[in-house]
């Protein structure tokens, strides 16, 4: 039942020493590098012009660059340019039945109650919501919009079978989060999966972190192989022996037994959004973790699920005065002080918690001047943020808004250093994508896992990949018409104008239904996923 | 005609409008990208169908049980703006048909986020003086960049001012059968009085709003009471706020 929120704490002055003090905690890792997983650099790019003094130093260079300085050549390198892509292979996120896919059964109904869910067509709870890699690579993880997360597992490499490397197949899947109801509300809350967060790995069982509108929870994943067998007071069935009939006594011996994953849910963190949750993120000291909904980011310990410090409130006063939202926000990755956080009017806020308990006063203010030529009464849309991601190295942030990409330099704030156009060609269909809605879509964006080329999605299931060095950019599509497995995937073309050729496509045939929200690319490899309503689709590099 | 026929519908409401939106879409002239007048300058004026547009989109947000507010922000901000470009002497659009209405205010009032609901039926009351519309279209100069928060927007235009006047229905209709399903005991005090009042506006709208002659000082005040031992519940002041 629902139950009073927990204090936000940052407002009652014993619970600002209470802050301080977990701060002071988080302090001390902060004065030496907090330890985070190794990440290279790979290619450096060009050196942007720098203003004044930065305030973050450089992360540290990471393993795999040699001592010399140069970058080793690494798998991820390659880039979107030199290499192909190719289909591993198409997950359908399991239902109970039939593997119909969406695109064949057209009957849109939405069919929230889970009983409906005994049919035998997929149904839009099977959509998935998000995509995730763990720190290693070798779980992905995805949410969907029926509240399950499905977890899985990269094939193990074997001599016999070296085709079948880089297939993932199903670890473990289980419900995350049911439909409920706010009943002094009177509010359904949707179970729908809004993000993944993984933990980096710290003994053999596997954590991550899932949430819904309102409700974060730490799934514990853990694998089990052995079974006690042989106990006294118990039968093989489990059934109770009478202890008159036992003579003998017997260790209870471990069997091995079919390979059993288990996933528990941990701890529930809950009440401490009024608004709806948009991101999570884990904080590189791996013992706090922020949550962030329209107007609120909260900040959490792991180990406390009826407390959390709310360090930064965008609710005006007066809710008639409110005019912006929060829409992402993530940790540093190496600095466990500094976050940002994007906005609904296209700009970025670096904030340090070193600075204050709450954090409404940015340390710094990324946002770009809004170009006269390209006015329109869509132009507050369109600069939505939808997506911000931090580089692996800490030294720069991407965002992702209607039609670009953009990768800022946190060093400078008054523009990004680089912009790639995702889909300029709807630039003059904002009306229509406005009136059907399109507009308010939510693309995200990825890093690979050298920073030099970024991924993120479009419509009629294309994809785009833009490498940083190079230039170049390819677009490709994640569809079950045009891929079979390990064929090489064709780069696609929107066509703008002029002559359609041949294996363009044109703006007005696209299908705005069919659009790639969620992407994940692998931390070290050149392993990508991408979820296409209920298909996740595994594309690799054919180089490897 | 630029949609791709694999368009989905959400809902079947949609399928009326769209029918209303096919007719008034053609005189969206500043749309299409062969008009000279498109490249060069940025549209100063809108057409009234892209405000019918939007109105009707703020309904369908407000219409949720829990409404996106990022997506009810981004709509109330364009429709801002729209509104700024437009003539003095623009024609209200028609009234969408009021089944939708009471449902409108059943969701705004089962809400319970206090000051957004009381805020929204403070605009739900305004509507009644709805020549405040047509009286302030702003020059679009003082748009400012638009990443900055723009200064306090006219005192007669609140977030939610646009609304149409069909809302109006709401209190011809009564209140009563609203809350057949609902516990009214909460509902039951003087907060929520019968039609023949209209709707209160919060007090946070005191300064601003010209528009509110009918208000009792002391119901004004109880109001004020109320909401701010709500708000004080909700967020203690502390430093810095």
């Amino acid at each position: 039942m629902h139950q009073p929120p927990p204090a936000s704490c940052s407002r009652s002055s014993c619970c600002v020493c209470a802050r301080v003090g977990v701060r002071v905690s988080a302090l001390a890792p902060a004065a030496a590098p907090c330890p985070a997983p190794s990440r290279s650099l790979g290619p450096r790019p060009p050196e942007p012009p720098s203003r004044g003094t930065s305030t973050l130093p450089l992360a540290p260079l990471g393993p795999w660059c040699s001592p010399t300085g140069s970058p080793a050549p690494l798998s991820c390198e390659t880039g979107c340019g030199e290499g192909s892509w190719i289909l591993v292979c198409r997950l359908l996120v399991p239902t109970q039945v039939s593997l119909l896919s969406m695109e064949e059964d057209i009957d849109t109904r939405k069919i929230n109650n889970s009983f409906l869910r005994d049919h035998s067509y997929a149904t839009e709870a099977d959509i998935i919501s998000t995509v995730e890699f763990n720190h290693t690579g070798e779980l992905l993880a995805t949410g969907d919009k029926g509240g399950r997360v499905v977890i899985f597992q990269r094939e193990q490499e074997s001599k016999n079978q070296v085709h079948r490397r880089g297939e993932y197949n199903v670890y473990s899947t289980f419900q995350s989060h049911e439909p409920e109801f706010d009943y002094l509300k009177s509010l359904e809350i949707e179970e729908k999966i809004n993000k993944i967060r993984w933990l980096p790995q710290q003994n053999a069982a596997y954590f991550l972190l899932s949430t819904n509108d309102k409700t974060v929870k730490l799934w514990k994943v853990s694998e089990r192989d052995k079974r006690p067998e042989g106990y006294n007071l118990k039968d093989e069935e489990g059934r109770l022996r009478d202890p008159a009939t036992i003579t003998t006594l017997r260790v209870p011996v471990l069997r091995p037994m079919d390979l059993m994953v288990e996933a528990t849910p941990r701890r529930v963190f809950a009440n401490a959004h009024t608004y709806h949750i948009n991101s999570i993120s884990v904080n590189s000291d791996y013992e706090t973790y922020m949550s962030a909904d329209d107007l609120r980011i909260n900040l959490w310990n792991f180990e406390i699920t009826n407390q959390s410090f709310n360090i930064v409130d965008i609710k005006p006063a007066n809710m008639e005065e409110l005019t912006e939202v929060i829409t992402a926000a993530e940790f540093h990755p190496h600095h466990c002080n500094t976050f940002v956080y994007s906005s609904s009017k296209g700009t970025i806020r670096l904030c340090d918690m070193r600075a204050s308990a709450l954090c409404d006063r940015h340390t710094k203010f990324f946002e770009e001047p809004e170009d006269p030529s390209n006015r329109s009464f869509f132009s507050e849309i369109i600069s939505s943020i939808s997506d911000v991601k931090f580089s692996h190295s800490g030294r720069y942030i991407m965002t992702r808004d209607y039609l670009t990409v953009k990768v800022w330099d946190l060093n400078m704030e008054n523009r990004p250093i680089e912009t790639y156009q995702v889909h300029d060609y709807l630039r003059s269909k904002l009306c229509s994508l406005y009136e059907n809605d399109c507009i308010f879509d939510k693309f995200e964006c990825v890093w690979n896992g050298s920073d030099s080329v970024i991924m993120t999605g479009s419509y009629n299931n294309f994809f785009r990949m833009f490498d940083r060095n190079t230039k170049r950019d390819v677009t490709l599509e994640a569809s079950r018409e045009n891929s079979k497995p390990r064929a090489i995937l064709k780069p696609r073309k929107v066509c703008v104008g002029g002559k359609r050729r041949k294996d363009e496509i044109s703006v007005d045939s696209l299908d705005f239904s069919k659009k790639i929200l969620h992407t994940a690319w692998h931390p070290s490899e050149n392993i990508i996923a991408v979820a296409a309503t209920n298909n996740l689709y595994i594309f690799q590099d054919k180089v490897n | 005609m630029m949609l791709s026929k694999g368009l989905k519908r959400k809902r079947e409401e949609e399928e009326e409008e769209e029918e209303k939106k096919e007719d008034l879409e053609v005189d969206a002239w500043w749309l299409d990208p062969g008009h000279p007048a498109v490249t060069q300058t940025p549209p100063t004026v809108a057409s009234s169908s892209l405000f019918d547009l939007s109105v009707l989109k703020l309904h369908h947000s407000l219409r949720q049980s829990e409404p996106d507010l990022r997506h009810l922000v981004l709509v109330v901000n364009t429709l801002r703006r729209i509104q700024a470009s437009m003539a003095p002497t623009v024609t209200l659009p028609p009234v969408p048909s009021p089944p939708i209405v009471p449902s409108v205010a059943d969701n705004l009032l089962a809400s319970s986020d206090a000051t957004l609901s009381t805020s929204i039926a403070s605009l739900l009351e305004d509507l009644s003086h709805i020549e405040g519309l047509s009286q302030a279209p702003q020059p679009l100069a003082d748009e400012g960049p638009p990443g900055r928060p723009v200064g306090a927007t006219p005192p007669s235009l609140g977030a939610l001012d646009l609304l149409s006047p069909a809302t109006g229905c709401l209190l011809d209709d009564g209140l009563e059968g609203l809350f057949e399903d609902i516990d009214t005991s909460m509902y039951d005090s003087e907060l929520w009085v019968p039609a023949s009042e209209g709707l209160k506006p919060g007090p946070e709208d005191g300064p601003g709003k010209e528009g509110a002659p009918e208000l009792d000082e002391a119901e004004l005040d109880y109001l004020m009471d109320v909401l701010v031992g709500t708000q004080a519940l909700e967020r203690p002041p502390g430093p810095g706020r």
